[in-house]
C-alpha cells in the first residue's frame, strides 16, 4: 500500500519539482528563519501501522503569505498541521515554524501562533467566555490584566459578544467554529494556521470566515489555511501548496498554478491523421487522438493560423476550439479524482 | 496579492497588535521579572484549573455523596449502639477496633468513617478527576488547544496532578470533618479514649484526627498519581476512571488472600488503612514511616510514566 503511495504519483512530483527548483532561490532552508514563517525539509510521518502518511513534504511558507494547503481528505494536511504545532512528532525530517525548530521549541514559540486544528474544541460544560479564559490562562506569556479586554475583543471579532456567557453545549456548529477563531486571536499573533476552518459550515459561514481570514492577512500575519477545497482558498491565497497521498505535489504562487494551465487546442475532424501532420508542421506538442477529436498543446501557435493551415491541407474541420483548463481541474489533476481510491 | 505582503506593523515587534493597547512590550521582560511573571502565569493556570475541577458539577456531585456517607454511618451507628454503654460493638464483626470505642466518643465516627470510605468510595472521588484529567482532555479534543496554547507538557501535567492532590486532600478533609461534627452531634465529645487504652483530652484527640487525616491525604494523592498515569494511556475517561477503580478492587482482594501475604506490603492499597496506629500511645511510627515510603514510591513511579507517556507520544484525539 505504501509503495503504491510512493509511487504513484511520481509524475507530479517532477512537475511540482520543476516549479520548487523555480523558487529554490527565494525559499530555500537556509535562508529560511528571515524569509519563511514555515520551512520544513524531508517532514515524514509514519505510522506504527507502517502507512506513511506525510511522505518527505518540503513546506516553504514565505512570511505574510497567505498560503493554501490544499489536498483531499487523508492526503495528510492534518497530521502535517499536528507535526507543525508540536502535538505529532516526525518520523524523520524537519521542521521550523518562525524560524524555531519543532517540536523542540514548542513552548518558545507557539504563543506567537494562533491555530484551529481539525475542528474546534471546548468544554461543552462551560460558556465560550470561560473556555477562552481557560487557554488563555494556560498561556504562559499571556498577560493576566488584559485577558478581559482581549478576550472581549476577540469576541466581538467574531460576532459573539452575545453569546460570550451561554453554555458551549448549546453554540451552533458556526458558533463553535467562530469561537475556536477567536480562540486564535487571543494575544498577537505571527502566524496563524487554520486547519479546514470552514468545515460543516453554510455559504453564509463560509464567506464570513474568508473575510476573516483576509482580515487577518491584512494586518501583516501570515495566515496558513489547509482546505479540501481549492474554491475556498483560492480567492484569498497569495500561495498554495496541493498535498497528494501524503506528499507535495505542488507548492508555488497561485499565479503559478495558474500559468500551468497551459491551454490546449482541439480539432474535431473526420481526418485526424492529416491534421495530426498539420499539428506537427505547426509546432504543437502532445498532440493527443481520441475518436475524432485531436488535442494539442497550443504553446505560442495563433489559432487563427491553425485554422487556415488545416483548411489550406484539405482537413475537414468540423470544430475547432482553445481549451484552457480551470484551476478546479487542474487541482483535481494534481490530487486524483478523490474518494481516497488510491489508498 | 501585494497588498497581503504588505505587514502593516513595525518589524521587530512579537507580534501584530490586534488589540491596540499594549501586550507586546510586556511580553517576556527582563530575565528577573520575566521569572516571577512565569510564576503568576503557572500560579493563573494552576487556580483556573483548581476554579474549573471545583465548579465542574458532576464533582460538586461526588463531593456530595461522600459527604452522605460519614451521615449514614454515623445514623446507622447511632441506631444500632446499645444505650447507655460504653461498649457497644458496631456492626460488621470485621471491622476495625475503633467501631467499639465509638459509642462512648463521637470523635471516633471520623476514624470509622474514613476507614470505611477509604474502601471504595474515596477513590471513586479522586479516581473519577485523576482518571479523567487527561483523558478528559483528549476525548473533547481540547487536550490539543491546551498543547498548543502552548500549555506545555510537562506544565500541563504538574498543574492537573497538584489539582487532583487538592482535590483528594478537599476531599477527605470534608469527609473527616463531616464525620467528626455529625459523630459529636450523635454521640457527644469528651476526652478520647485510644486503642491502646491511654485516655487523652478532646483537643489531643483532636490533634489525632487531624494526623489520621493528613495520613489519608497522602494515600490518596498517590493513588491520584496512578489513575492520572493510566490517564495518559487513552482518550476515554470512563476507561481511565474504571481502571483505577480495579486496580484498588484488586490489590484488596489480593490482600484478603493468605496464599498471596509475601507480595502485602507492596500492594498499593495495603497501608492505606495503617493508620489506626495513629490512634495508640505511643504511636508505632515504624507502620507509619513504611506507609508513607510506599506512598512515595507509589506516587514517584507512577508521576514517572505519567511524564514519560505524555511527553513522547503523539496526540491524535
Amino acid at each position: 500500500m505504501s509503495e503504491q503511495a510512493n509511487s504513484a504519483p511520481d509524475s507530479m512530483a517532477e512537475l511540482s519539482g520543476a516549479h520548487l527548483g523555480d523558487k529554490r532561490g527565494v525559499v530555500s532552508p537556509g535562508d529560511s528563519s528571515a524569509e519563511l514563517a514555515i520551512a520544513s525539509s524531508a517532514l515524514t510521518k509514519r505510522f506504527r501501522g507502517g502507512q506513511v502518511a506525510v511522505d518527505r513534504v518540503d513546506l516553504a511558507v514565505p512570511r505574510g503569505s497567505v498560503y493554501g494547503f490544499l489536498g483531499p481528505n487523508g492526503s495528510g494536511k492534518t497530521t502535517t498541521i499536528r507535526m507543525l504545532l508540536g502535538l505529532a512528532f516526525p518520523t524523520s525530517g524537519s521542521a521550523e515554524v518562525l524560524g524555531v525548530p519543532m517540536p523542540e521549541g514548542t513552548t518558545r514559540v507557539l504563543s506567537r501562533v494562533g491555530s484551529l486544528v481539525e475542528g474546534p474544541a471546548f468544554y461543552p460544560y462551560l460558556s465560550g467566555w470561560d473556555n477562552l479564559v481557560r487557554y488563555d490562562a494556560a498561556d504562559r506569556t499571556a498577560v493576566a490584566a488584559t485577558a478581559k479586554s482581549r478576550i472581549g475583543e476577540a469576541l466581538e471579532r467574531v460576532g459573539l459578544t452575545a453569546a460570550a456567557k451561554k453554555k458551549f453545549r448549546n453554540y451552533s456548529l458556526g458558533m463553535k467554529q467562530r469561537l475556536a477563531i477567536a480562540s486564535a486571536l487571543l494575544v498577537p499573533r505571527d502566524l496563524i494556521i487554520l486547519d479546514e476552518p470552514t468545515n460543516g459550515l453554510d455559504p453564509q459561514g463560509t464567506r464570513e470566515v474568508r473575510a476573516l481570514v483576509r482580515q487577518i492577512a491584512g494586518e501583516g500575519i501570515t495566515v496558513f489555511v489547509s482546505s479540501h477545497l481549492l474554491a475556498e482558498v483560492e480567492q484569498v491565497s497569495t500561495h498554495v501548496g496541493v498535498m497528494r497521498l501524503g506528499k507535495l505535489v505542488f507548492q508555488g504562487e497561485l499565479a503559478e498554478l495558474r500559468r500551468t494551465a497551459a491551454p490546449r487546442i482541439a480539432v474535431r475532424t473526420s481526418d485526424t491523421v492529416a491534421a495530426v501532420e498539420v499539428l506537427a508542421k505547426l509546432g504543437l506538442a502532445d498532440s493527443v487522438v481520441t475518436d475524432d477529436l485531436i488535442t494539442a498543446e497550443l504553446g505560442d501557435a495563433v489559432p487563427e493560423k491553425i485554422t487556415a493551415e488545416l483548411v489550406h491541407a484539405g482537413v475537414g474541420v468540423r470544430g475547432l476550439t482553445v481549451e484552457a483548463p480551470s484551476l478546479e481541474e487542474l487541482f483535481v489533476g494534481l490530487t486524483g479524482e478523490g474518494f481516497d481510491v488510491e489508498r | 496579492m501585494s497588498s497581503v505582503n504588505e505587514p502593516s506593523v513595525s518589524p521587530g515587534s512579537a507580534g501584530v497588535a490586534l488589540a491596540d493597547p499594549p501586550p507586546t512590550s510586556q511580553r517576556g521582560s527582563g530575565t528577573g521579572g520575566a521569572s516571577a511573571a512565569a510564576v503568576r502565569a503557572d500560579l493563573r493556570y494552576f487556580t483556573n484549573e483548581l476554579r474549573i475541577t471545583f465548579f465542574r458539577r458532576r464533582n460538586q456531585l461526588l463531593l456530595l455523596v461522600a459527604v452522605l456517607f460519614p451521615l449514614l454511618i454515623g445514623i446507622g451507628l447511632k441506631l444500632s449502639a446499645p444505650h447507655g454503654g460504653g461498649g457497644g460493638r458496631g456492626p460488621g464483626a470485621g471491622g476495625a477496633q475503633y467501631f467499639s470505642q465509638l459509642a462512648g466518643n463521637g470523635v471516633f465516627l471520623t476514624f470509622v468513617a474514613l476507614s470505611l470510605l477509604l474502601i471504595l468510595v474515596l477513590p471513586v472521588v479522586v479516581g473519577v478527576v485523576a482518571g479523567d484529567s487527561i483523558a478528559g482532555e483528549a476525548g473533547y479534543g481540547t487536550l490539543r488547544y491546551l498543547l498548543a496554547v502552548p500549555a506545555g507538557r510537562t506544565r500541563l501535567l504538574a498543574v492537573k496532578y497538584a489539582t487532583i492532590v487538592v482535590w483528594a486532600v478537599t476531599a477527605t478533609f470534608i469527609v473527616s470533618i463531616v464525620a467528626l461534627v455529625m459523630g459529636v452531634a450523635l454521640f457527644g465529645a469528651g476526652p478520647v479514649t485510644l486503642l491502646s487504652g491511654t485516655t487523652v483530652s478532646l483537643a489531643d484527640g483532636l490533634v489525632h484526627v487531624l494526623w489520621v487525616t493528613l495520613y489519608v491525604c497522602a494515600a490518596m494523592a498517590a493513588f491520584g498519581a496512578i489513575a492520572l498515569a493510566i490517564s495518559t494511556f487513552t482518550e476515554h475517561s470512563i476507561g481511565a476512571i474504571a481502571a483505577s477503580l480495579i486496580i484498588v478492587v484488586a490489590s484488596e482482594v489480593v490482600e484478603n488472600i493468605p496464599q498471596f501475604a509475601p507480595v502485602n506490603p507492596y500492594l498499593p492499597t495495603n497501608w492505606w488503612m495503617s493508620f489506626d496506629s495513629l490512634l495508640r500511645t505511643p504511636i508505632d511510627t515504624t507502620t507509619l514511616w513504611h506507609g508513607l515510603l510506599s506512598f512515595a514510591v507509589y506516587a514517584a513511579l507512577f508521576l514517572s510514566i505519567a511524564w514519560a507517556r505524555f511527553t513522547s507520544s503523539d496526540v491524535t484525539s
